[in-house]
């Protein structure tokens, strides 16, 4: 902005470049996020769960929900012996019901599926199961979402597949949906059988 | 038929656009007068040609042609008139039509008013924007087409989001984008320069009255939309640094300093490189602001089509207008000589201040807006930026710029003394701290600075105009003589300062702001905030596309009653979303705000507000365009006079 002599000609130069610089560099990073982006690889509205690749958190067992007459605790899901998706859900989440078919459809091939209702009414819960049908093998009620939050549950429905040994190696935030669960879910659960 | 106008009206832009890039560009490198008279025209057959494609568009819209795909998902047949009008710009395709629309109407403006500028700069002030104008155009054309066609065509439309059924929101992207898009000019003025390698005071006074008037619009725009999350989305809040919030904000902050350093190229020749650059970087601001946000790299609630191929698209189109400039920039500023020298204590280093300052606080909201992104990027990481960074750091910076707002106006041009201009702002200041002191007595101390901080400035913004007339120190009368004689300029920036002073008020006073969440049966009364709320009851009332269902709360304060609000939500079959009716009653000095939440058991769960002075934050930012909008009536009168004396030299020497 003051008068440059003739000898700080380079640097100023150098300096005017500068906003080309940085213009450039931000230009890059926006496209590597868009590559990304269409690759699959980065989704800005995914929210990623720190428990994935830890072993699930440690609970008490957890009161049963019904049509269940007993719930289940950590020690249980570590002890199913084969790998388990475990569904968040609620029966007053819109896209909770957008999910079911395609967990009733898991439910029929045979996939282990244990659902935690999710701050939810017992008697509703219940009601939503009698009219769009049960397809969890182990039913639980976290009403005061304690141990959801251990889980790291940011909304329901969210669904997370526990290995053998007790480790969460999958999570999906939001209801599963056709295409998920054939891209991710059942190759997921092949490779961990 | 009508929507294949509008198609072949949008192809016939896009090589009217072309020809406008060209033409002017080659012509006022050879120095050819007949293809540098070419821009005018061409800009503005540009701009009727998208006004009729646009015109297609929004008749498409009124008539509830379902054949045109972006009509049929965002109408429906029963929508309001007015809103299957601002319907059409509601969505993505038609919503970047608009903006071609605006830009468009820059490069008209200039072939217009423009007259009075040199035959080669108003040349390749057109063909620059007309070489922007067609980029755009074209991925409206291409990518981005609103005259799609539906085949079977349904019989009815998806409908609107209910959310965008609101007035406040149907001119929120107009005036929006003719804030964004407005800062083209000053850009296509800065490009123009570095080509012909001269910036000088006659520069300035043509660039800032389009900088002026783009700054006006973006302020109305980003105050509409604030004020609009205020009252519609029920949340209580105005702002809430979300990115596309913020993204308005970055032009904002780079476009008011752009207007204070145009003032210093044109009245003392200096700060050039810094205004060319300010003037290249507020547009880039603006450009980021609309095309990167719809990309959906960024997360965030104002959620637009996510489709990244458009966002490769629109990223090359970035980079090339961004990019040609900044290479321009880095080529040719080092040949703009300051010619005005100035004391680091002057009105132009308090201007400089100014723009450091606000450079910096755009900083800060840049990082912060993008930090989630590239530390997801270099680290994968996932991080989100929220509230209480932007509040730590603006606040801070936001101190010093006020004091500068104050002192800069009452210190002399080329060299000032501070003791003297601090001197004569004793009673600004004495005021300013009384205030603060009875504030802080009643309430928490950082409301207590900001009200503080409001009487500094809006008292200050006066004393330059106090000091020009000088009250008490002439009679009465001889005050008055010269009060008349004050420039509108002088008035305007008077005005825009003092809006500010009365926007920090009303955030102020929202943090004073009082807050209720209750589960109550009707009949019931609760206390918010010194007034005593009573449901009276719940009803059912239909509507046009909606059904409703309202609550009637009496708000009393010692057993008067103040006011009756009926908060409502409201059901959307067809889209099948809710959608909550805040009701606010207002008195200036505060507002009464009612949410309606959900019922079970008979009782009805509400939201209940008291804000203290909210309706200023917006008052504000309307004072602070009026005054953008005066000091542009000036500029408007005396435009003419310097320019026409350069004609008529010109004539002279020919």
């Amino acid at each position: 902005m003051s008068g440059a002599e003739p000898a700080r000609v380079l640097p100023r130069r150098l300096l005017l470049a500068l906003p080309l610089v940085a213009a450039a560099a931000g230009g890059l990073g926006f496209y590597a996020l868009l590559r990304r982006m269409e690759a699959g690889r980065y989704d800005p509205h995914g929210v990623d769960n720190p428990l994935v690749g830890h072993a699930i958190p440690t609970f008490a067992a957890l009161p049963a929900q019904a049509p269940a007459t007993q719930g289940f605790g950590a020690a249980d899901l570590r002890a199913a012996g084969r790998p388990v998706l475990v569904n968040f859900f609620a029966s007053w989440c819109v896209p909770c019901r957008i999910e079911h078919p395609q967990l009733m459809a898991l439910a029929r091939a045979g996939v282990p599926l244990w659902g935690i209702a999710y701050k939810d009414h017992e008697a509703a819960a219940e009601a939503l199961l009698a009219e769009e049908g049960n397809p969890y093998h182990q039913l639980a009620r976290d009403e005061s979402g304690r141990v959801s939050i251990d889980w790291g549950i940011y909304g329901v429905p969210e669904t997370f597949l526990i290995d053998r040994a007790g480790i969460v190696r999958g999570h999906w935030a939001g209801p599963l949906s056709a295409d998920l669960v054939a891209s991710e879910v059942r190759p997921m659960l092949g490779k961990y059988a | 038929m009508i929507p294949e106008l509008g198609h072949f009206a949008l192809a016939l832009a896009v090589v009217l656009a072309g020809s406008q890039a060209v033409l002017p560009l080659w012509g006022a490198e050879r120095r050819d007068p007949a293809l540098m008279a070419s821009a005018p025209p061409l800009a503005i057959g540009q701009f009727l040609a998208l006004a009729l494609a646009f015109g297609a568009l929004v008749w498409s819209s009124v008539v509830s042609d379902f054949s045109v795909l972006n009509v049929a998902e965002n109408s429906q047949s029963l929508k309001p008139l007015l809103y299957k009008i601002t319907g059409a710009w509601g969505d993505h395709e038609g919503s970047i039509l608009l903006w071609c629309l605006i830009l468009a109407t820059c490069g008209a403006a200039v072939g217009v008013f423009g007259g009075a500028l040199p035959a080669a700069l108003r040349a390749r002030v057109i063909g620059v924007l007309g070489a922007t104008s067609a980029g755009f155009v074209l991925f409206s054309l291409t990518v981005s087409n609103p005259f799609v066609r539906l085949w079977p065509a349904p019989m009815e439309g998806r409908g609107m989001n209910p959310l965008l059924e609101d007035p406040g929101l149907a001119f929120h992207p107009p005036i929006l984008y003719a804030g964004y898009v407005g800062f083209a000019i000053p850009f296509a003025f800065a490009v123009a320069a570095l080509i012909e390698g001269r910036v000088d005071a006659a520069w300035g006074r043509w660039v800032r009255p389009w900088a002026l008037a783009a700054w006006a619009f973006l302020t109305g725009g980003i105050a509409l939309g604030s004020w609009w999350s205020y009252y519609v989305l029920g949340w209580g809040g105005y702002w809430f640094w979300d990115p596309v919030e913020n993204a308005s904000l970055l032009p904002w902050l780079a476009g008011t300093a752009l207007v204070h350093s145009a003032i210093v190229v044109e009245k003392r020749e200096a700060l050039k490189i810094w205004t060319v650059l300010l003037a290249i970087g507020t547009f880039s601001l603006s450009l980021c602001g609309t095309f990167l946000v719809r990309s959906g790299i960024l997360n965030s609630v104002h959620a637009f089509a996510n489709d990244p191929a458009r966002g490769v698209f629109i990223l090359v189109l970035l980079a090339l207008v961004i990019g040609t400039a900044l290479v321009l920039f880095a080529w040719r500023a080092p040949r703009l000589m300051p010619t005005g020298v100035f004391a680091p204590l002057s009105r132009e280093g308090a201007l400089v201040v100014n723009n450091i300052l606000l450079c910096a606080i755009a900083a800060v909201v840049f990082t912060g807006t993008t930090y989630p992104l590239f530390a997801q990027l270099l680290a994968g990481a996932q991080i989100s930026v929220g509230a209480p960074f932007f509040n730590a750091t603006v606040l801070p910076l936001t101190i010093p710029l006020f004091a500068a707002m104050v002192v800069g106006p009452m210190l002399s041009w080329k060299r000032a003394q501070l003791a003297p201009a601090l001197f004569r702002l004793w009673w600004v200041a004495l005021a300013a701290l009384l205030v603060g002191l009875i504030s802080a007595w009643g309430w928490a101390a950082l409301p207590a600075l900001g009200f503080a901080g409001a009487a500094w400035l809006v008292l200050g913004a006066f004393a330059p105009i106090i000091e020009r007339v000088r009250l008490f120190r002439l009679p009465l009368g001889a005050s008055w003589v010269r009060l008349a004689g004050v420039p509108l300029a002088a008035w305007g920036g008077v005005i825009a300062h003092a809006g500010l002073g009365l926007t920090t008020a009303g955030l102020s006073g929202m943090a004073l702001a009082e807050h209720r969440i209750v589960a109550v049966h009707p009949g019931e009364t609760v206390a918010v905030g010194g007034y005593d709320w009573t449901l009276l009851g719940l009803r059912d009332a239909p509507g046009p596309n909606y059904t409703a269902r309202l609550a009637e709360i009496r708000v009393a304060r010692d057993g008067r009653t103040i006011a009756i609000l009926t908060p409502g939500r409201r059901s959307y079959p067809l889209q099948r979303t809710t959608t909550t009716e805040t009701a606010i009653r207002t008195n200036l000095a505060r507002d009464l705000y009612a949410v309606l939440g959900e019922e079970h058991d008979g009782t009805a769960v509400l939201r209940l507000h008291v804000n203290p002075l909210a309706p200023w934050i917006w008052l504000g930012a309307l004072v602070m365009a009026l005054g953008g909008g005066l000091s542009l009536a000036d500029r408007r009168l005396r435009i003419g006079a310097p320019l026409r004396r350069g004609a008529a030299a010109r004539a002279a020497s020919a």
